[in-house]
């Protein structure tokens, strides 16, 4: 799935990443608590997250992956910004919450990644 | 190569927004050695959740990293409370964190687990009130 139908599917706003739209992307995790998030190694390509701080970007960084959903209209600091800008990351902001927001882009097709 | 490459890094304690620095500076530098970007992943999510532990369990730390021809060892040492039970502590699950860390989106009890997943060695020596040496080992081949 391109990351632009990612964005459709959610009605969601491109805060940075514009020319990597295009990108293909195999699989998400949708997680509040990081150390979940990077429990499961195996080419996560999405994140989605209603938690905001740098550390989000970190983990996304760590775990290479190139698309960072902010649910329920939570919105990334500059600083967040400048972080997911130099790794080359797209962030979405949606208002939907997190289960309808997992749930568009499951039936939409975006699978999840075989655990570990 | 016989010598190794080594990098070090000195842990803030008090600031939680720039917990993980040294994680993705190792990240930078092992890419630059054209290490495969697999075996970067793991070493990078093992070297950044013990980087995070120290920060919210220990009040910041040191941590060493050396490239070696065969493996990548990361040491991580801190001078913070200890952990009284280590065979609890690495259950998946249990986790100390307070509130307030978890609302930081950290205390799932999931990164000392993690951080063995993905190393091929880990050791953990720590006495209570003095501190913890974290010795992770990643092989390279
Ligand atoms: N460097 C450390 N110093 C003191 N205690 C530690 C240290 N690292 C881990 N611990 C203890 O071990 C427990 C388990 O650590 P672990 O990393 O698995 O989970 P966590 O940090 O609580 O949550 P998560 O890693 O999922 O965000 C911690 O809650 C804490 O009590
Ligand atoms: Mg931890």
């Amino acid at each position: 799935m391109k990351i632009s139908v990612i964005k459709d599917l959610l009605d969601a706003e491109v805060v940075c990443g514009e020319e990597f739209l295009d990108h293909e992307v195999h699989s998400a995790c949708g997680s509040d608590m990081m150390s979940d998030v990077l429990a499961y190694v195996k080419d996560q390509a999405v994140l989605l997250t209603g938690l905001v701080n740098p550390q989000v970007i970190r983990t996304a960084e760590m775990m290479d992956m190139v698309c960072i959903v902010f649910v329920r209209s939570k919105t990334p600091s500059e600083e967040m910004i400048r972080l997911a800008k130099e790794s080359d990351m797209v962030i979405l902001c949606t208002k939907k919450r997190m289960y309808e927001a997992c749930g568009k882009l499951y039936l939409g097709g975006l699978g999840v990644s075989a655990v570990k | 190569m016989n010598e190794a490459v080594r990098f070090h890094f000195v842990v803030d304690g008090e600031d939680f927004t720039s917990a993980g620095q040294a994680s993705v500076q190792v990240k930078k530098n092992l890419r630059r050695l054209g290490i495969p970007p697999e075996i970067i992943r793991k070493i990078s999510i093992a070297m950044y959740e013990g980087e995070i532990n120290m920060v919210i369990h220990a009040n910041g730390g040191e941590a060493e990293v050396l490239v070696y021809e065969d493996r990548v060892e990361m040491i991580l040492t801190d001078r913070g409370p200890g952990i009284a039970n280590i065979e609890d502590a690495m259950k998946e699950g249990y986790s100390t964190a307070p509130d307030n860390v978890r609302s930081l989106g950290f205390g799932a009890g999931m990164g000392l687990p993690n951080m063995k997943r993905y190393t091929d060695g880990m050791k953990i020596e720590s006495v209570v009130g003095e501190g913890t040496t974290i010795t992770m080992t990643v092989n390279l081949t």
